[in-house]
């Protein structure tokens, strides 16, 4: 089947199996931001904005995007390069495979809740599993980023 | 993980009920749990063109389209008001935002899960489940049948009521090892427990809301419980009274708000 949606602010349209994974289309697409990795929908790799809001990719089946919006971290370069000097100044990433998931996820907070608490930051951001940074640099950056959301200086 | 050969986003709860007459269909809510079932059907049926994902509040009630996402029942401020926030409290260590954003409440009703969360405290509030064909069943009495054709278009919370949730996990975000949900309305304190590891099931209603714990230590003696890898059944029946005790206090608490 033939299916039509916005990826990044442009229409595209896909030829899909019934049972494709979003996941599975996006890369087909070029979209290499998004990965793979659990495949269980617990580590938040493969995270990407539909309609706004942040999903699992592995877990939508790509016929459910027809007509909807896709944003993957490929149409959010600018959001990226402040986010990702924030973990760079941290020290909050040594291998960076999660860093596209955590980031898109961080740009759904910066939405709903850019005045985030370090106790929501962590709330939020559950399902983004990193094995080498403990976390706490993570959340070091993410409170430096929210503060340029928002204009303003956190204690 | 799942295989589908078709995959058809309904237009109409008739013609997603002729669809799933067939065996070889199946209903695809969050897909979540389902894509990993390994499972291989002819046709995916997709419900979520037909406007089922908003919560509406009546003067009474509380309806809950089946394809609403865990996540907006944890954000929906009337909801969480009405009921002491136990969706809040109940539906936030569930994986992740993302997950929540995707999972539905009538995915997790129609599979009755063991490990539910959700399922807990909707049988605690007195949940009734509103079919296409069969119209409105009470939670209690659906949680105990098998899987049927019929489709879960809603979830009605009577107001009323106050409740609270308690559940012990080897970690943050992992599934319950237990779960016990209270309710508190005019009839008195009612208790479930869920991820048993089985389907929740209500161990007590009518009780006074100062029940002791000899009392809530007698309930876990005459309920079931198994073992699994996150807990054994002897330590499941430990550690129910004492979340029972909390759930009851945290209820009558949040009443007295």
């Amino acid at each position: 089947m033939n299916i039509e949606f916005v990826l990044n602010g442009r229409k595209v349209s896909a030829a899909v199996d019934a049972d494709d994974s979003l996941y599975k289309v996006l890369r087909g697409l070029g979209m290499h931001s998004v990965k793979c990795g659990c495949e269980t929908t617990n580590c938040g790799l493969c995270t990407v904005h539909m309609d706004g809001k942040a999903v699992l990719s592995c877990s939508v089946p790509a016929a459910r995007c027809a007509g909807h919006e896709v944003t993957t971290l490929e149409g959010m370069q600018e959001e990226a390069r402040r986010l990702g000097a924030c973990l760079a100044g941290e020290g909050a990433e040594q291998c960076g495979f999660c860093a596209p998931g955590l980031m898109m996820n961080v740009f759904a907070l910066a939405k709903e809740n850019p005045h985030a608490t370090d106790a929501e930051i962590d709330a939020f951001l559950a399902g983004n599993l990193c094995r080498c940074s403990g976390y706490v640099s993570q959340r070091r950056a993410i409170m430096k980023y929210l503060e340029q959301v928002c204009g303003e200086v956190r204690a | 993980m799942a295989k589908y050969r078709n995959y058809v986003v309904a237009q109409s709860l008739e013609e997603a009920y002729a669809l799933n007459a067939k065996k070889s269909a199946v209903i695809v809510a969050g897909n979540m749990w389902l894509r990993m079932c390994g499972l291989s059907k002819q046709t995916a049926i997709d419900l979520s063109a037909l406007g089922l994902d908003r919560i509406e509040e009546t003067e009474d009630a509380f309806i809950i389209g089946s394809m609403t996402t865990l996540r907006q029942m944890e954000t929906h401020a009337a909801l969480n008001a009405a009921f002491g926030g136990v969706f809040r409290e109940a539906l936030a260590p569930i994986v992740g935002t993302q997950f929540r954003n995707t999972a539905t409440v009538g995915g997790s009703v129609y599979s009755r899960f063991g490990f539910s969360d959700v399922s807990a405290v909707l049988l605690a509030l007195d949940a009734q489940v509103m079919l296409y064909k069969r119209g409105a069943v009470k939670l209690s009495d659906y949680q105990q049948e098998v899987w049927d054709r019929d489709i879960i278009t809603h979830i009605r919370i009577p107001k009323g009521q106050r409740a609270a949730v308690q559940s012990v996990r080897v970690s943050a975000t992992d599934i319950p090892m237990l779960v016990c949900a209270a309710s508190l309305s005019e009839g008195g304190l009612r208790l479930v427990l869920g991820a048993r590891p089985a389907r929740a099931q209500i161990v007590a209603d009518h009780l006074a809301p100062d029940c002791g714990m000899e009392a809530f230590e007698e309930m876990a003696g005459r309920t079931a419980f198994g073992s699994n890898l996150r807990a054994s059944e002897v330590y499941r029946r430990k550690i129910a009274p004492v979340l029972m005790l909390r759930a009851a206090r945290a209820c009558r608490e949040v009443t007295q708000e």
